[in-house]
């Protein structure tokens, strides 16, 4: 057994119950994530890219199986536990505009403070801290509503960070992005996971970026089944031919994309 | 920066408080001079019996309800909005407050007395009205959840909210039908709105009730800021939402039924303050709109009893008050949402 390996699934099973249906997406899951590695799940849309992660994050209960976070079962933690694990980072919409940067970091520490959510000097340097690194700091006092889209998204990170937990799981993290903010964000997530030692985990539809900068690739393909591995040899072993239904575009492995 | 503008608007919104109560306490339909009054609050009495009997038994109680009234309704409206995540809502746009007011008219009519009368002399009649608009706002509550699972859009639950409300006002019709006049009579005044219904003897309950909500509400300040993140986020904080949302929305069901029963259904202050607390503090961190959206409520419903009671041609609803500042504030939140921090 890996001694890097954080996050362990065993047989999962994710999908979605409607009403007495059962529709189950992806089965028979086994996945690792590893500390200080950045991965990046890949997937063509409606392939359940998010209905993965929302059962990797415990939003919605997976179908079967079991997930082990150091060890232990996730699924029997408390919501408490488990906010000191994963830290999320999703596209939903929030009402924070009127909040600056640093209470919108600070919100990060929940877990960790007391029944009024009162932070200390210690919190707050650990606040400072993941602003300083997520390349915020200097927009610390101005308002959320006041930030650009990449901005935002850093300020989002931060608020991960200031959580400190060994995991962090993005939804689609550059979606609302332009080119520069998105390799900005990418290189930032690639640092958390080689300096810090973090567990990343992105889904993406950038697919050239995430294979520059992802040390290893989930492929949700075609066939429904999830092909892990090192980004390098994925790409060798041709596992990218299979992410898409279009037979009308082909991989190709000098530009890291998609072309007719 | 920042805490110097809380602290600067905490000052004045209680520096406000303490001029209107005093303006209700000097000000009404009968003149009392000043000296007067301080003789009767120091215990002394002015030698007029009617003069202490207005202060002591009229406008002191009409003070503190009104002023609990604002805070209560207000902290209803901010936790509902956060709630939501629905600016526009509140406890009588999303009928919590008419719900509250078929609970009431249901339990007179099933007592087997008249509609409205409503607080008789028995503590037993008034804890039964009480408990009556605590069901009406809790069943409308539920359906607000139960449909706030199914429509997503935050326009069409305030909708839903409104069509509650004329569904609980033709139930109330209906059952007039079969009541006295009399009690018809008392219910449509009961509907105006009117700080003046709580009596001496029954202050202890209400007084009782809604400072133990506020307190409540001021404790949940860690789940309100979470919440602003929508409920993927909060839960990732650690926050148990549906346990939460439960807790959010038990306070505000009990705030607006306590307030309903006593003073009447009353408008717009539960939607509009906490809107001027977040416009004049320049955040959504509760830790901060808890204090000021509990104070600045007091004031708008402390100035609204100030212009009731103050007509040369006897007492004005507080509801045709009540618009008249809700209307023009809410006017002003959906043209500037653009340029308001908290919409974006």
């Amino acid at each position: 057994m890996n001694e890097n390996a954080i996050f362990v699934t065993h047989d999962l099973a994710v999908g979605y119950r409607n009403g007495k249906n059962v529709v189950t997406l992806l089965e028979g899951l086994n996945l690792t994530l590893e500390k200080g590695k950045l991965v990046a799940l890949l997937g063509q849309n409606g392939a359940g890219k998010s209905t993965l992660l929302r059962a990797l994050t415990c939003d919605e209960r997976p179908l079967s199986g079991s997930i082990q976070v150091n060890g232990k079962n996730l699924l029997e933690m408390s919501q408490k536990e488990r906010s000191r694990l994963i830290g999320l980072v999703s596209t939903e919409r929030i009402q924070a505009g009127a909040l600056t940067v640093t209470e919108l970091v600070g919100l990060g520490r929940q877990p960790h403070t007391g029944f009024l959510g009162r932070m200390d000097d210690e919190d707050r340097e650990i606040v400072r801290q993941a602003m300083a690194d997520a390349g915020i700091i200097g927009k610390a006092d101005e308002y959320i509503a006041s930030l650009s889209d990449g901005e935002r998204q850093k300020a989002m990170i931060a608020r991960a960070l200031a959580q400190q937990t060994p995991i962090i799981i993005l939804d689609e993290p550059t979606a609302f992005l332009d080119v520069a903010s998105r390799i900005e964000t990418m290189r930032l997530l690639q640092t958390l996971a080689h300096d810090r030692g973090k567990a990343v985990l992105l889904s993406s539809h950038d697919i050239s970026q995430s294979l520059m900068l992802a040390d290893e690739l989930w492929l949700i393909t075609t066939d429904r089944q999830v092909v892990t591995g090192s980004t390098r040899q994925l790409v060798a072993d041709g596992a990218m031919d299979h992410l898409f239904d279009n037979r009308s575009i082909h991989f190709n492995p000098q530009i890291l994309d998609y072309s007719f | 920066m920042t805490y110097r503008r809380f602290a600067v608007t905490l000052v004045a919104l209680t520096l406000l408080l303490v001029l209107l109560a005093l303006a209700c306490l000097v000000f009404g339909s009968v003149d009392i001079p000043a000296g007067n009054i301080l003789d009767i609050l120091t215990g002394n009495g002015s030698g007029n019996k009617a003069w202490d009997i207005i202060i002591l038994q009229s406008r002191i109680p009409m003070i503190a309800t009104a002023a609990l009234a604002g805070a209560a309704l207000s902290i209803s409206g901010l936790l509902l909005q956060t709630t939501f995540n629905n600016p526009l809502a509140g406890p009588s746009i999303l009928g919590v407050s008419s719900g509250a007011g078929l609970g009431v008219a249901i339990v007179i009519l099933a007592l087997g007395g008249s509609l409205g009368g409503l607080f008789g002399e028995s503590v037993g009649s008034y804890m039964a009205i009480l408990l009556g608009a605590l069901m009406g706002a809790g069943v409308v509550l539920v359906v607000l959840i139960a449909f706030s699972a199914i429509v997503r859009s935050n326009t069409m639950l305030l909708i839903i909210g409104i069509l509650v409300s004329y569904l609980t006002s033709s139930v109330v019709q209906l059952l007039n039908s079969v009541a006295t006049e009399e009690g018809v009579h008392n219910y449509v005044s009961w509907g105006f709105g009117n700080f003046s219904g709580v009596s001496v003897a029954q202050m202890p309950v209400y007084a009782g009730i809604i400072i133990l909500a506020l307190v409540g509400s001021a404790l949940m300040v860690k789940p309100l800021n979470a919440m602003l993140l929508g409920t993927r986020y909060a839960r990732n904080l650690g926050i148990n939402v549906s346990r939460t949302r439960n807790m959010l929305l038990l306070i505000t069901g009990v705030l607006t039924a306590v307030v309903t029963a006593f003073c009447g259904p009353i408008g717009f202050i539960g939607l509009v303050v906490p809107h001027i607390a977040r416009m004049s503090l320049g955040t959504s961190n509760h830790a901060r709109l808890v204090p000021a959206t509990i104070l600045a409520g007091a004031d708008i419903a402390l100035l609204c009893a100030l212009v009731s009671v103050n007509n040369p041609h006897g007492i004005i609803p507080i509801n045709a008050i009540t618009p008249i500042i809700g209307v023009p504030i809410i006017l002003y939140i959906i043209l500037n949402r653009r340029r308001i921090q908290y919409f974006n």
